[in-house]
């Protein structure tokens, strides 16, 4: 099974839904696909919307590591919601909850972020 | 009861999901859990990417190979390359150590390893491949009566 990446915007923010599974294969295509994305205008912040996500592993971390340090330097903030408990797993062992902060619906995840949903 | 398989396969990205589709197929037998599974799935993930990535330097026309025993309820998997081997083990086994830093890697591989097996053992040499051994004890099927 391979990875399909649905993005979309919400005001200042790119909507990052992904469906299937993660891995060093598919994290490549994950990577131009969101960046390319994030380059459209007025985009500031992002929500990464794993509730279709079945597999995960470290080379995931990577991608999402990697995009969350772009999105900083620009003043962004990373919202991750609607995660599957053996996903949430790596973000705990990996510490990256410390850095991005985790709403449990994509509409908790706009409110904090100030989007109307 | 002991029951054993081998794959052999191209050092080749797409066979990462083939690896661990493959492997999750044959300790099924076991009756897992999900969670044990998925466990299974994500550390043999995490070994053949190693291998593609840091043994072979993402050369597709290399072999890596994979060897699972199950014995009663405990899970063997050896997965193995011939590639440039580890200069320095404990280094590299660090939690969020990484040699490429420039491939946006976590430096999670070992550490997710350790904390979703039982036992992990890595034996490496420069120039001369490295060996990944993982063991898992599964727990014990919930049906006793069959």
């Amino acid at each position: 099974m391979s990875l399909s990446v649905h993005l979309t915007t919400k005001e200042n923010v790119l909507l990052v839904r992904l469906e299937g599974e993660l891995d060093h294969h598919e994290a490549e295509k994950l990577k131009k696909e969101w960046q390319k994305a994030m380059k459209q205008e007025n985009l500031q912040h992002v929500i990464l919307n794993l509730e279709q996500l079945s597999f995960m592993d470290s080379s995931g971390l990577g991608v999402i590591l990697g995009r969350y340090k772009e999105i900083k330097q620009t003043g962004g903030e990373m919202v991750v919601c609607s995660i599957s408990p053996a996903v949430k797993r790596l973000f705990d062992m990996s510490g990256l909850f410390k850095i991005i902060r985790l709403e449990e619906s994509e509409a908790f995840a706009l409110q904090s972020l100030g989007v109307a949903s | 009861m002991r029951n054993a398989m081998n794959l052999e396969f191209s050092s080749v990205s797409a066979n990462e999901s083939f690896a661990r589709v493959t492997v999750a197929a044959f300790v099924s037998q076991l009756d897992p859990t999900m969670d044990e599974l998925t466990e299974i799935k994500t550390v043999v993930s995490e070994a053949v990417t190693n291998a593609i990535i840091h043994g072979y330097n993402n050369d597709e026309n290399e072999k890596i190979y994979i060897e699972c025993t199950l014995d009663e309820d405990v899970v063997e998997l050896i997965i193995r390359d011939n590639g440039i081997g580890i200069d320095d083990i404990d280094e590299a086994i660090q939690p969020l150590y990484t040699s490429k830093p420039e491939l946006e890697r976590s430096g999670m591989g070992f550490t997710i390893m350790e904390n979703f097996m039982d036992k992990v053992e890595v034996i490496s040499n420069p120039g001369q491949g490295t060996i990944v051994k993982l063991i898992k004890h599964f727990t014990k099927s919930k049906t006793l009566c069959n």
